[in-house]
Parts: structure tokens; C-alpha cells; sequence
């Protein structure tokens, strides 16, 4: 409760300090308004509050930045590609991370999600908001396909099931041409209630890109995908998940259902992965087969690697890492595959726990 | 008394070998049977059949009257039968406490709802199975009981051991299985080992074990009857000391002379 206490409080003064800053004007306010926020990180690390309210913080800051950068649309662009993609990888980490499933067509789930939303915005009213779970539900679904050879199978082989799936998927998409063909799909606006998502927001002498809604939008996602992935681990089903990724032959013993397990696993992390699609291709405002690529699939996996394989806290500061950094650096663009092989092959090397290790869990 | 376990012609055969050839074995409930016999005789595989690991490939086996010949292993613990195994199975990544959570599977609810949305019960549930497994564990080593949420990797083997025979018995199951418990152990260790399963064994009345066990000093001090295996069959059965004077013993053990 007292946590609870100090950390509505700790929100409520961060919400209050960005009020402030955005209606800072002289530059000597905003100095010292920096300044505060500086003595209030220090602090906070101090006294070991970054742990506790991690949640509250990371919202506080990607909310910090984008008001910072509200007209830039550029960056905010890649801000919500980022949250999107941080969603869709905390679906393979349910997969990879606890159960020990492997799936390296998470891009193909990614597309599902996407074309499920094209469909029913372009030809049904149901309500965008409904349809965005609707692209989760439809990729879950088309993950059962999957469920036969992804029970039989493990290693390797299970990783070859993923793949030729996934380059099975995208034929499906190009060749069939009441989903577009290889030319793909344009989506209509998105729509919840009121709101308009592509309209530029203007509340009276504030104007921001319209980009902050999708942002605020997968913000909300990403931060409900986190609090599933957060307890999904720390429960007792998290904790039957790892002992049937480290050891089939005792979770058998111990009466842990395998199968359940692993389509438990599966089925939610490509829900999470489909929701994001959905979310992504509202955002993009067009899909095509190309987008869903078993190059992305991957990237989503190497960003997994990167952050550490069953740690979700890793994701953000690697898909930062993997999206942001070729698009600030043009020079690497070209070599982007190049050195996302490298960066993995050198995590595995050196830190296999990736850069953020996954922590022994604290359920008691 | 009537036998809690009972295995009637029980075989198992890997292609052309029969790695259990017509087994009959019973163990009243209760009671503490030793399996011996030289390397290779079956008794691992004994146990990987009656779990469930491999199915039989002849023969039935009743476990407190029900037939329990086909079940899958999982269904085999939720009926009252847990193990521990030769090569110790800790998930050594995981902390003692969540390795103790995965003995109790059966007493845990798993479902959805409880796990993610409300999870008022869940703590509860938790807190209530910390508890349980210190006093389990605080039997065996009282200083282990404090480390609940270290993870298993760091603690030695001696200590592993007994997690995994904490892992088995946290369940309550009415038979346990340890497969050479005192693998890996020096001699004082198995015995302090031994003493502490007895005294759980007496905390919990109807508690059965069958223990596979090369330490002849173990078997001798702690069971009650013995089988002993040669080729996957039944070559004596008795008191230790019976067994012992068994010259079909002797020869399965040390060779015609």
C-alpha cells in the first residue's frame, strides 16, 4: 500500500514537472527545470527508487521525450515503431524466453496481426480499437497451425518448422489478390471513437504531430504487454514454463503438462506479436508481403538476443539499439544486416545472458 | 497389509534386449524396499517404467489397488508417486524455492485467471508454500531454509541432493522413488542424508519408499526387504541378510568362481 502511495505520488510530481516544462517559456526557467530533473534522477538512483518504479519511469520518460519532440515527426515515427516492436518481441519472449519455443517467423504473426486489421477496417465497421485485438486473436490462430510440428519437434529442427512457415505465409500473401497481391493493402484512418488518429493535435496554443497518439496508443499496449509478461513470469505458470524449458523429463515428473505449456506459451506470445501487426499497420497506413520478411523475423529475434533471451527489460534498450541507431547513422544502412549479425554473434560470445540478464525471480 | 505398490510380469524391452524381463514386486505401504543388483540390472529402468518415462512393454502394475500401468508420468505423480533421479534434475538456473513450487505442481493452481488477472489467491498461495517448504527443508539443513531464493546453481551437491528429495516429498506423495541417493556423496553425508528421510518418513506416518542404493551399509541399515535384479529379473528377495547369504547373490555380484 505505502508503495502503492509513493508511487502514485512520484507520477503525480513527474506529471506535474512536464506540465511546467511545456509551459516553461524563458530559457532561464527551463535551465533550472532541467536542472531539478537532474537532482530527481540522482536522487531517485540514490536511493534505489529506478528498481522499484521502473514501470512508472520508463512511461514517464518515453511520455518526457516525445512531448520534447512533438512536432518532429520523423522521430516520433521511430519512437512508435519502437514501442510497436518492443510489443512483438515480448510475444517471443513468452516463446523463447520461458517456454523454450522457438519461433523464427514472428514477422509472419507480425503480418497476420497486419493484414487482419487491413481487412476488417476496409470492410467492416467493427470498431478499431476491437480490431486491433481482433489482428492478435487472428495470429494466435494462425499460430495452431503450428502447434503439431512445434510440439513434435525441438532445436534445429523446430527452428526450420518456424522458417518454412514463415516463407510459406509470405507466398500466401503475394499470390493472393484479394489481399493485394505483392502491391499489398492501403488501410483507412484509425479511429477510436472521437479521435482521429491522423489529424495533428492542436489544445489551444499547443500543436503536436499526430504521431503522439500512436505513440500514446502503443505506449498503453506495450505497458499491457509488459504487465502480462511481468506476471505471466512471476506465477506459477511461469514457473512450470521454465521447468519444461530446461528439463522436459523432470516437468513430466512433477506432472507439468508439456503440451499445455508450450501452446500456452505459443498461442499468448503470438497474440501479443498480432496485436502489435495490427497496431503497426494502422499506424504505416499501408501493408505488403515485403514488410514481413523472414529478414524481420530475424531482427525481432536479434533484438531479443540482444536485450537477453527471457528478460523483458532488455527489449526496449535493444530495439532502441537495433531501429534507432541505422536510422541516425544513414552510413550504416546499407550494412544494417551486417552488423545486427555481428552485434548477435558478439552477445553470444561474450554475454549470453544478453545485455540486460533476465534476473532469478522473486515470487515470495 | 495389503501392498500399496504391486507389479505383476512387468518387462521392457529395448529393441532385441529385455532391460526388465516378468518382473513381480510388491511393497507393502509403509514400508522401505531395497533395490539392488549390479550396474545394468534394470532397477533405473524399474523406475522410469513405473513413472511413466517408458511404457511397459508387458506386464501391469497397480499402484493402491487402480492400475497404473499406462499412465503418462504426469499422471503417475498426480497419483502419489514422486522421485528423485540418479543424475540430479534441479533446474539450477531457478531458486530452491521455485524448484520446490515444481514438486508441488499438483497442489498449485495453474489456471489462467488466478496466475494473471486476479492473483489475490496466488500470493496467498505463495506465501503459504514458502512456509511449507522451509520447514521441509529447515529438516534436512536448518541454515538451507534461509537461502529459499538463491538460485540452485550456487549451492553444493550435498545440498542439491536433499532439494531434490525436498522436490519429491513436498507433494506428500505415499511412495517415493530415490534412485542412489548417495551418488556423488561421502559416507557421512549418506547417512545423515538417510536419517533425515526416516525422520520425514515418521513426521508423515504412511510415507513408502523403494530406494535403489549401491552403499550396502545404507541398504542394511534402512530397508525392511530387498530385490534384488540381475538382467532385468528378480534373482532373490528377502531381509537384507537373507539376500546377502543368497549364493545366486553372490554370483550375480561377484562372478562364478
Amino acid at each position: 500500500m505505502k508503495e502503492r502511495l509513493l508511487g502514485v505520488a512520484l507520477a503525480a510530481a513527474a506529471a506535474g514537472f512536464l506540465v511546467l516544462l511545456l509551459r516553461a517559456e524563458s530559457e532561464k526557467s527551463i535551465a533550472a527545470l532541467i536542472a531539478v530533473a537532474v537532482a530527481a534522477a540522482v536522487a531517485a538512483v540514490r536511493l534505489r527508487l529506478t528498481a522499484r518504479f521502473r514501470p512508472a519511469l520508463a512511461i514517464v520518460a518515453v511520455a518526457a521525450v516525445s512531448l520534447a519532440l512533438h512536432e518532429d515527426d520523423f522521430s516520433l515515427l521511430l519512437l512508435a515503431r519502437a514501442l510497436i516492436v518492443v510489443l512483438a518481441c515480448l510475444g517471443l519472449n513468452i516463446q523463447f524466453g520461458y517456454a523454450g519455443v522457438v519461433n523464427f517467423a514472428g514477422a509472419t504473426f507480425f503480418g497476420v496481426g497486419g493484414y487482419t486489421a487491413a481487412v476488417l477496417a476496409r470492410g467492416t465497421g467493427i470498431p478499431h480499437l476491437l480490431v486491433l485485438f481482433l489482428g492478435g486473436a487472428a495470429a494466435a490462430i494462425a499460430g495452431t497451425i503450428l502447434v503439431v510440428p512445434v510440439l513434435r519437434t525441438r532445436g534445429h529442427y523446430a527452428a526450420l518448422v518456424t522458417i518454412a512457415f514463415a516463407l510459406l505465409f509470405r507466398t500466401f500473401f503475394e499470390v493472393n489478390d484479394s489481399l493485394g497481391g505483392p502491391q499489398g493493402l492501403k488501410l483507412p484512418e484509425m479511429r477510436i471513437g472521437p479521435l482521429h488518429f491522423n489529424d495533428p493535435i492542436e489544445l489551444g496554443s499547443f500543436f503536436g504531430s499526430f504521431y503522439l497518439k500512436y505513440i500514446a496508443l502503443s505506449l498503453l499496449f506495450a505497458a499491457l504487454g509488459f504487465a502480462l509478461v511481468l506476471r505471466l513470469e512471476r506465477s506459477f505458470i511461469g514457473v512450470a514454463l521454465d521447468c519444461i524449458r530446461l528439463d522436459e523429463t523432470a516437468a513430466a515428473s512433477f506432472g507439468i503438462d508439456i503440451a499445455r505449456g508450450k501452446i500456452t506459451a505459443f498461442t499468448l506470445g503470438n497474440f501479443l506479436t498480432g496485436v502489435a501487426g495490427a497496431l503497426s499497420a494502422f499506424m504505416v497506413g499501408f501493408i505488403a508481403p515485403n514488410n514481413y520478411s523472414f529478414g524481420e523475423s530475424l531482427i525481432l529475434v536479434s533484438i531479443l538476443l540482444l536485450g537477453g533471451v527471457g528478460s523483458p527489460w532488455g527489449l526496449p534498450l535493444a530495439s532502441a539499439i537495433v531501429l534507432l541507431l541505422p536510422e541516425k547513422l544513414q552510413v550504416i544502412q546499407e550494412y544494417r544486416f551486417l552488423l545486427f549479425a555481428v552485434m548477435v554473434i558478439l552477445i553470444l560470445l561474450f554475454r549470453p545472458s544478453g545485455l540486460v540478464p533476465r534476473p532469478l525471480r522473486k515470487l515470495a | 497389509m495389503t501392498a500399496l505398490l504391486d507389479c505383476r510380469g512387468l518387462s521392457r524391452a529395448f529393441g532385441g534386449l529385455l532391460a526388465l524381463d516378468g518382473l513381480d514386486l510388491a511393497v507393502a505401504e509403509g514400508g522401505i524396499l531395497g533395490l539392488i543388483g549390479p550396474n545394468g540390472s534394470g532397477k533405473t529402468t524399474f523406475f522410469n517404467v513405473l513413472t511413466g518415462l517408458f511404457p511397459a512393454t508387458r506386464g501391469e502394475v497397480r499402484f493402491a489397488g487402480e492400475p497404473i500401468t499406462d499412465l503418462r508420468p504426469q499422471a503417475v505423480y498426480r497419483a502419489g508417486i514422486a522421485r528423485t533421479f540418479q543424475r540430479s534434475r534441479l533446474c539450477l538456473p531457478l531458486s530452491i524455492f521455485d524448484n520446490l513450487l515444481i514438486g508441488n505442481h499438483k497442489r498449485l493452481d495453474h489456471g489462467l485467471w488466478s496466475n494473471l488477472i486476479d492473483r489475490r489467491a496466488l500470493r496467498r498461495s505463495v506465501e503459504q508454500g514458502l512456509a511449507e517448504a522451509r520447514e521441509l527443508v529447515r529438516i534436512f539443513d536448518p541454515p538451507l531454509a534461509d537461502r529459499m531464493l538463491e538460485p540452485a546453481s550456487r549451492i553444493p551437491m550435498i545440498d542439491r541432493r536433499r532439494i531434490e528429495v525436498c522436490r519429491a516429498l513436498i507433494s506428500r506423495p505415499r511412495l517415493l522413488l530415490l534412485d542412489e541417493p548417495s551418488a556423488g556423496m561421502t559416507h557421512d553425508e549418506t547417512t545423515r542424508l538417510m536419517d533425515d528421510i526416516l525422520q520425514v518418513k515418521s513426521k508423515l506416518g504412511g510415507l513408502t519408499i523403494i530406494l535403489i542404493e549401491h552403499e550396502m551399509s545404507v541398504i542394511e541399515r534402512v530397508t525392511d526387504r530387498c530385490v534384488v535384479l540381475n538382467y532385468g529379473r528378480k534373482i532373490a528377495e528377502g531381509t537384507y541378510a537373507e539376500v546377502a547369504r543368497d549364493p545366486s547373490v553372490r554370483q550375480a555380484y561377484l562372478g562364478l568362481e
